[in-house]
């Protein structure tokens, strides 16, 4: 099936694509068909930029265990530094 | 018999002449003979849907499948293309039959061409071969399991389609309907109340429902794949198109 169901999100970072390292501004979040992972349905994550075009994008097709395992070590990675040292705030106050 | 077909990736005018990149591949025969509008699924302008435009070839037909997502750059890769037609919501309905307008107009300017025009889509295309079919003069369509031709996509999914069911007394030509029995999206229940309300309206339909057999079961490059259902699908298909797309 075609969930049509696409989690849309505002992104602040950077990714590196096929034609290098681009900043980021959006992200999209759907289970769906993959392009490329052998799997019926995958958790599909596409990091972009729609300003720099269509080709400033990472994707990533993940099953859903892989999906919820990263979730987690996000959390984990996170948890285990200080609260805010990664935070987009706290770059902005630095520079 | 000639046998021997051209393949190979060439412009077209879409909706409000747009230009449209698009796969075609025809025989090299001299037979009059139909044409074919092949509507890719969502995922995009692929390496299998260029494979199903060279099988109507292969089968005698002039076939043409639109990268209905051109519109998001040339020379990007089409599973980027899709990303981005994706996170825009889709391609509009409008659109959608602008475009296949335009691929059957080129098609139909083929020497050879017999003036007749099939229309056939999967996933996402199957829904649009549906809208196709009942905003243009068609021939003979294809829906292979398109869904929300009957009912609404989620609210929260941002998706420009909707249910096609109120346009369903335009539908200009019959309809063979090849759906998976274990689909979901759209499931057997979203079959029928399409196949009742054609009933209803005197139009010519066909559906098959395949058992053990889900959502792309015509997809050779995925998990999805039935052969039982496909190969039958496609026997289907041939003979469809070869009773009405014929001289």
């Amino acid at each position: 099936m075609c969930t049509y169901l696409t989690q849309r999100i505002e992104l602040e970072g950077a990714a590196k694509g096929a034609t290098g390292w681009f900043t980021l501004s959006d992200g999209a979040v759907y289970v769906d068909h993959p392009f490329h992972a052998c799997h019926e349905h995958t958790l599909n994550i596409d990091f972009t930029n729609p300003g720099e075009g269509p080709s400033a994008r990472v994707a990533v097709e993940l099953t859903e265990e892989a999906a919820l395992a990263l979730v987690d070590a996000i959390q984990k990675a996170l948890a285990s530094a200080p609260p805010g040292l990664a935070s987009g705030a706290h770059a902005r106050a630095a520079s | 018999m000639n046998d021997a077909i051209w393949a190979g990736t060439i412009n077209i005018a879409g909706h409000e002449d747009a230009e449209l990149e698009a796969y075609l591949a025809r025989p090299l025969g001299e037979e009059a003979r139909g044409g074919v509008v092949v509507i890719h699924h969502m995922p995009g302008y692929d390496e299998a849907s260029k494979e199903i435009v060279r099988k109507f070839a292969a089968h005698g037909y002039a076939a043409v499948c639109p990268n209905l997502y051109s519109r998001e750059g040339a020379g990007v890769s089409p599973d980027d293309q899709a990303a981005a037609a994706r996170a825009k919501g889709g391609v509009a309905d409008e659109q959608l039959v602008g475009d296949v307008a335009g691929a059957a107009a080129h098609l139909n300017g083929l020497e050879h061409a017999n003036g007749k025009i099939g229309v056939i889509g999967f996933c996402s295309g199957g829904r649009q071969t549906f809208l196709a079919a009942c905003s243009l003069q068609i021939d003979a369509a294809v829906d292979c399991y398109g869904a929300f031709v009957v009912n609404e996509p989620p609210a929260e999914s941002g998706m420009k389609a909707t249910s096609l069911l109120s346009k369903a007394p335009g539908l200009s030509c019959p309809l063979l309907g090849l759906f998976g029995a274990d689909d979901s999206f759209p499931g057997p229940e979203e079959v029928g109340v399409l196949a009742a309300e054609l009933d209803k309206l005197g139009k010519e339909h066909e559906f098959h429902s395949y058992p053990d057999a889900g959502h792309g079961f015509f997809a050779v490059d995925r998990p999805s794949y039935r052969p039982a259902a496909a190969v039958d699908g496609w026997k289907k298909i041939f003979d469809f198109y070869g009773r009405h797309l014929g001289a």
